[in-house]
């Protein structure tokens, strides 16, 4: 059982990964330059995007999983759904933690209730809710089911959620990565750091799956033995 | 439509005739009041200014009270079961819960809202219309996701508990714009304003109705 997961593409993956996450790490501590006014502090930059791109696209996953589960009711896209879910709330959650380190010098405030901030704490809620479902439903087919419909909807909340509060007053520096404000010399660390949380996901994403996998297999054993006992 | 009817009427004819949640969230929107009035000492000087955000807790929290026993109410006697052999459409019984929880927040809301009047010494004549328009569509956004909510809230175990959990972030787009909208109503009576939470709320009504309705029948608990 073991072998049929520690596959090929982990060994290959893992040593591309460690490659990408020290060259991010080298560009944006030293590779980049220091930044104008904000100086070092705007190096945590580098990791607070990557990060919430790859949390967004993690949650992408669960959306896409839960809705093929739907169609097809194959357990496999639960477990994969459930690893999105998993996964994209630890990224939000060091974009939630990065983001005040950085705000509080240059904002003078550990919190703004911007719209930026503010749906992504609500998205990063929306999936805790989902983590919160699953574990209070004990049957797994009925778990599978309800929370993939849970799923549709939070992500087709989140759109929501971002327009309704986007008339209150934004102060995040968004426009510098919408008009290609971003200093050239800066780039190369931006987007090698995104290249590395991007394959951090699939690392994380492919291990969380097999463990979920394994068990789901041992829940199904489990249940098989209660019966003959 | 007339199955619709056939639920939604089962429905209240039950909480007329007992008033189980009726009097919970009226009681309980009225104590969210009061528990403000003091929670917010120095509110005095600009109430108007405050009593959107209020007067939308209120609603919102007796709206949860309502929501969880829509179908709470189905599980005693195992009236589920009934409620499942039914040969009609999982989104015709979707329907008429959800408009039966719209009824009910509707009435909840008006007691609130002359409470609210009689506390906070408000004068309303001309923004009525206005006032009615926001509610029903701020409540028809929070029970169309509600209802399915509420669903999925009685499929786990921690049932009544976990509603408010999961419902609250969800429904955050419409409780912003109907708080949005009291607060132009009330305050800035630029009535060309409303047309933003107007259209976020409709918008959410209209994709989460029937995003639920077609999802119902996975979370009908059997």
């Amino acid at each position: 059982m073991g072998r049929r997961f520690s596959s090929r593409v982990d060994t290959v993956l893992w040593p591309i990964l460690f490659l990408t996450m020290t060259l991010a790490l080298y560009l944006a501590m030293i590779g980049a330059p220091k930044e104008a006014t904000m100086g070092d502090l705007q190096r945590i930059f580098y990791f607070h995007v990557s990060a919430a791109i790859a949390g967004l696209t993690a949650f992408a996953v669960n959306f896409v999983a839960s809705l093929i589960y739907l169609a097809q009711k194959r357990p496999r896209w639960d477990d994969l759904a459930l690893s999105g879910a998993e996964i994209g709330v630890l990224f939000m959650v060091m974009v939630l933690v990065t983001g005040p380190i950085w705000a509080k010098p240059v904002w003078m405030v550990w919190w703004t209730w911007s719209p930026r901030l503010t749906s992504s704490l609500v998205l990063c809620m929306l999936y805790a809710a989902y983590l919160l479902i699953r574990r209070y439903i004990e049957d797994p087919e009925r778990r599978a089911l309800v929370s993939a419909v849970f799923a549709i909807i939070a992500f087709l909340d989140a759109p929501l959620v971002w327009f309704s509060i986007r008339w209150w007053r934004d102060i995040h520096p968004s426009a510098m990565l919408e008009t290609g404000g971003l200093s050239p010399s800066m780039r190369p660390a931006l987007v090698v750091s995104w290249a590395a949380f991007q394959l951090l996901l699939i690392y994380l994403l492919r291990r969380r799956y097999y463990l979920q996998v394994m068990r789901s297999e041992l829940e199904i054993l489990e249940r098989q033995i209660a019966r003959i006992v | 439509m007339k199955k619709v009817w056939a639920i939604l009427r089962k429905d209240l004819l039950i909480e007329f005739r007992t008033k189980d949640s009726l009097n919970s969230m009226l009681f309980f929107g009225i104590v969210v009041l009061i528990v403000f009035n003091f929670a917010l000492k120095s509110f005095e000087d600009n109430v108007p200014s405050v009593v959107p955000g209020i007067l939308w807790v209120a609603f919102a929290f007796s709206a949860t009270l309502g929501l969880n026993r829509i179908f709470a109410v189905e599980r005693e006697n195992d009236c589920v079961q009934g409620l499942l052999l039914i040969p009609v459409d999982r989104g015709v019984v979707y329907l008429g819960k959800m408009l039966a929880a719209t009824v009910f927040m509707l009435i909840a809301e008006a007691v609130i809202f002359v409470f609210c009047l009689v506390f906070f010494n408000l004068t309303v004549g001309n923004e009525i219309p206005y006032l009615i328009l926001v509610f029903i569509i701020g409540s028809l956004g929070f029970t169309t996701v509600g209802t399915l909510l509420s669903a999925v809230a009685a499929n786990t175990r921690l049932r009544e508990i976990l509603l408010p959990l999961i419902l609250f972030p969800i429904v955050l787009p419409v409780l912003l714009s109907a708080v949005e909208a009291t607060d132009i109503i009330l305050n800035t009576k630029d009535y060309s304003d409303l047309k933003l939470p107007l259209a976020v709320m409709s918008a959410f009504t209209i994709v989460f109705g029937t995003v639920s309705c077609l999802l119902f029948e996975y979370v009908l608990e059997d």
